[in-house]
């Protein structure tokens, strides 16, 4: 089980180059250090769990070839995450020539009790204590040295968000390459039997890439990869281990991974003690804006407030710039589409029309949203949002945690579908992935926005919004219930709130909206020039007609538009941008109802996964789960567009 | 409420102070009176007796607070009515609405080792049909596995413990017992919840939501269901 997890990364140390790792909790630091040294964009915001994967970074310092690894945020080295294996098999198998341990400075106790682990592991190590600048203000005093002193490893403070210590930092790490500490001792009756393990171990064929105290403790902890693979090789030694935790169980009174973890908070509780001081000092303006947002009442005034804001901007800001920009654009696009010309011009007056859409239609609803996303993620709202639907996302099955992915999805659904990793059960992240392919991302933003509120007005859109939140609600709620299987309960740390950093905010927007116009440019100008060419000639009839049950008798739409969503499963602003080119003229409202204009927009919010999402759901659930939720889309479509369409032609 | 089978017994005093009590000290004689069905007057009876027998501490006019034998016996009852509630309605399919009465009955006629085996039996359990929160047992062990693996005649618990979804926002406690399941037990060790850790409770969502809870230096949203089975003492 275990091996997968890395043999599809490529992870080449160049000759004479150095492997770093930088591992740690979750929320410490570490995607910062690592932008920082390898100018990547890793995502960053103050939320635990946003790597979710390995991800690898090159860079020379001082004539080295460096590759760093940041790797997932995690509590423990016992394996009972995926993400917890990931990181482990890592550090073994990889064998990186230093980890860099990021430590939040301002939950040092916490933080420790992995940095133990590493350490027990044999693991070479240094320490990057993060967050100083937050600490400082918490007043928090901490004698960076004496930590040093006690665990035998360098301690480097540093300011990851200004790029303080990172040279110093780089420089401390490659200096300490595959130098090993060793790691803290147990009270003696479990050193004893740690011991007894040991030279078990050792006399033993046992074949894991593991030093022997660690398998010995892991034993004692009941690490199930560990134990399994000690059953399988050397089944005298279980039992073994066995009899002596039972011994101690007793004596304890407690299991023994408990008492090893006590032991280790005891450890640590001893080194906070001789290293960090305690200031007391006054609460800012944060801890207030803290209490209110977790406050009974406003807290959950807030966390609407919140997500109806990013809804609203989205809508007005990207209404007002898109007005401007098409005021700009109208200058060289072509007014209608022409398919009279020949081939070749049919084409280009295509492709012209691709590149007009997605000036006015990406960049001003993208940015815009994107801006305000990452102003959320980096403040730490979301995990109180997180904190106050819990009692809400308990009646879809999920827990709390389960919104952090589902605002996600109204940016992208690609990312956010990864993202659901941060919830612990296969049941919980394909409700949640569910949830996320209904929610119209951004480029489904564009067609509601292109066309409700274009032609409708902005009622209709927001009332589209609405509609688009009763029926994830009402989804996950039935699927939770045929859905086999419990909710597990929310456990989530939370960080101290802050003002976001205008760099993170600026570099992530920047960063994802580039990421949306490499993607969508091309697929807009192909797209569009090759619908124009194949109208011509004449290809796309026997697909509508072979549609036309549903688009015309269940929805009411012209044939025309089965093409549209044919289209809008590679992209879905396709739709929109194709629309004018289906009917032969960009006077929408002169040749379909309000009624259908409505339907139009709200099928396409709903009807299929795009392409990018299909491909993201099968590399996380399979194709059958992947297969399963698609055709839950189509289905909720098709029935919401039916049931909209035959009430709005009542009225 | 219905009490009416019995009502003046201890037992059913005890175990309605205790109900009452979830999340606050004092208890008024009215609101007792009143969830007990029973007339104030005789209420006030009742309560003398008990604190003359040493269960509670009655404060005229203020109202009436569990001692420790009290809530200890209070406690012991409640957990037997939840846990048969529980069992009539899980294992033998009755309906929610229809467990109360026959636990009622069954609470005062059992032992305290079939009460072990029960909650064994049924998977140490965290709340009743009717949402509310089974409290813990007497046993002096930290977790089920500690039950689980030593007979029913263990050592008994010297000190009251309390489920954190009970404690008020502001207050504190010490870890002694988690319930359940031990992936999550585990999860809750590696944040630092081990047995004998101070935990303060900074939040409480609204409408029965998660608990915002200060360990070792750290903060930790728990959900409800979690919140259930994390027993401090000393609250
Ligand atoms: N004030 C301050 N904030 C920091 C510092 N370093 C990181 N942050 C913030 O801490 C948060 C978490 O940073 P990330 O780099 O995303 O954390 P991570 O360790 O990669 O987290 P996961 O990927 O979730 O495990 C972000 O909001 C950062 O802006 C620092 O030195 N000072
Ligand atoms: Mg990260
Ligand atoms: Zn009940």
């Amino acid at each position: 089980m275990i091996h997968r997890h890395i043999a599809h990364t490529q992870i080449q140390r160049s000759k004479g180059g150095i492997l770093i790792a930088l591992a740690g909790n979750a929320n410490v630091g570490k995607s910062v250090i690592f932008n920082y040294l390898t100018g990547s964009h890793q995502v960053i915001g103050n939320w635990p769990g946003k790597t979710v994967e390995l991800a690898i970074g090159r860079l020379k310092y001082r004539d080295k070839e460096i590759t760093i690894v940041d790797l997932p945020g995690i509590y423990s080295l016992t394996t009972y995450s995926q993400e917890e294996a990931v990181t482990r098999e890592f550090i073994t198998e990889m064998k990186p020539d230093i980890v860099i341990n990021v430590v939040d400075a301002t939950v040092l106790e916490r933080n420790l009790y992995f940095t133990i682990q590493l350490l027990e592991m044999g693991a070479p190590i240094i320490i990057c204590l993060n967050q100083m600048d937050v600490a400082e203000k918490q007043g928090l005093d901490i004698d960076v040295d004496k930590i040093s002193s006690i665990l035998g490893v360098p301690v480097i403070p540093t300011v990851a968000i200004k790029g303080i210590g990172l040279d110093k930092l780089m420089e401390t790490a490659i200096n300490y390459r595959h130098r090993h500490a060793k790691p803290p001792t147990y009270s003696e009756d479990i050193e004893r039997i740690i011991k007894i393990l040991v030279s078990k171990i050792n006399k033993s064929k046992l074949d894991t890439s593991y030093p022997p105290r660690f398998i010995a403790i892991k034993m004692l902890e009941g690490d199930p990869y560990i134990m399994d693979v000690v059953a399988r090789e050397d089944p005298d030694l279980i039992e073994h281990v066995k009899l002596l935790a039972m011994e101690l169980e007793e004596k304890y009174g407690e299991p023994l991974y408990s008492v090893i973890a006590s032991q280790r908070y005891r450890i640590i509780a001893k080194i906070i003690n001789e290293a960090v001081r305690r200031r007391a000092v006054k609460a800012d303006i944060l801890y207030y804006i803290d209490r209110i947002t977790t406050h009974k009442v406003f807290g959950i005034l807030i966390s609407t407030g919140v997500l109806i804001t990013l809804l609203l901007w989205t809508f007005y800001i990207g209404d007002f710039l898109s007005t401007i920009l098409e005021d700009l654009v109208s200058v060289i696009a072509p007014v209608e589409p022409d398919i009279t010309g020949s081939l070749i011009d049919t084409m280009i007056n295509g492709a012209i029309g691709g590149i007009v859409a997605g000036i006015t239609l990406v960049i001003p609803y993208v940015i815009p949203f994107y801006l305000f996303l990452a102003v959320m993620e980096d403040s730490g709202i979301m995990t109180r949002i997180a904190f106050m639907i819990d009692t809400f996302m308990h009646k879809l099955g999920l827990h709390g945690k389960a919104v952090i992915p589902i605002i996600l999805g109204y940016g992208c659904n690609v990312p956010a579908i990864f993202s659901t990793r941060i919830l612990e059960t296969r049941r919980e992240r394909v409700i949640a992935s569910l949830a996320i392919t209904l929610v119209p991302c951004s480029a489904r933003t564009v067609v509601i926005l292109g066309l409700a509120a274009a032609f409708l007005g902005i009622e209709a859109a927001l009332s589209l919004y609405a509609i688009n939140i009763a029926i994830v609600v009402a989804v996950g709620y039935l699927v939770s219930r045929i859905y086999p299987g419990e909710t597990p309960g929310l456990i989530m740390e939370i960080h101290q709130l802050r003002i976001p950093s205008p760099r993170v905010v600026f570099r992530q927007t920047l960063h994802r909206t580039l990421s949306i116009i490499y993607l969508v440019f091309p697929i807009y100008i192909i797209g569009s020039a090759s619908v124009q060419a194949l109208y011509k000639l004449g290809v796309l009839e026997p697909i509508n007609t072979a549609l036309s049950p549903i688009t015309s008798n269940l929805l009411g739409l012209p044939p025309a538009t089965g093409t549209l969503f044919i289209f809008g499963f590679i992209r879905k602003e396709l739709i929109l941008l194709l629309l004018p080119q289906v009917l032969g003229t960009f006077n929408i409202p002169l040749v379909l109802t309000a009624t259908q204009i409505f339907t139009i927009a709200l099928v396409s919010m709903l009807y299929i996964p795009c392409v990018s999402t299909v491909a993201a759901l099968s590399k996380e659930f399979g194709w059958r789960d992947t297969i399963i939720i698609s055709i839950v889309n189509i289905l909720v479509a098709i029935t919401a567009g039916s049931i909209i369409y035959h009430m709005l032609t009542l009225l | 409420m219905s009490m009416k089978h019995r009502p003046n017994s201890i037992e059913e005093y005890l175990e309605a102070i205790y109900k009452l009590s979830e999340g606050k000290r004092d208890i008024k004689t009215t609101e007792l009176a009143e969830f007990m069905g029973i007339k104030p007057s005789s209420v006030t009876e009742m309560l003398k007796k008990l604190a003359e027998l040493g269960y509670v501490e009655y404060l005229p006019y203020k109202g009436v607070r569990l001692t420790g034998k009290g809530e200890r016996l209070g406690r012991r009852i409640t957990r037997r009515h939840r846990l048969y509630e529980i069992f009539l309605w899980k294992i033998l399919g009755k309906k929610p609405d229809d467990v109360h009465e026959e636990a009622c009955k069954a609470e005062h006629g059992v032992s305290d080792e079939t009460d072990i085996l029960l909650c064994r039996f049924l998977g140490a359990p965290s709340r009743c049909p009717h949402g509310s929160i089974v409290p813990a047992c007497d046993l002096k062990v930290s977790t089920c596995e500690d039950c689980e693996t030593v007979g029913t005649n263990m050592v008994k618990r010297d000190d009251e413990v309390r489920p954190i979804a009970w404690l008020n926002e502001g207050s504190s406690g010490v870890i002694k017992f988690i319930r359940g399941d031990s992936r999550v037990l585990r999860r809750l060790i590696d944040l630092g919840l081990t047995p004998g850790t101070r935990i303060h409770i900074l939040r409480k969502a609204p409408l029965n939501g998660p608990v915002e809870i200060l360990v070792r230096g750290s903060r930790l949203a728990l959900g409800s269901d979690i919140a259930a089975n994390i027993f401090v003492s000393d609250v």
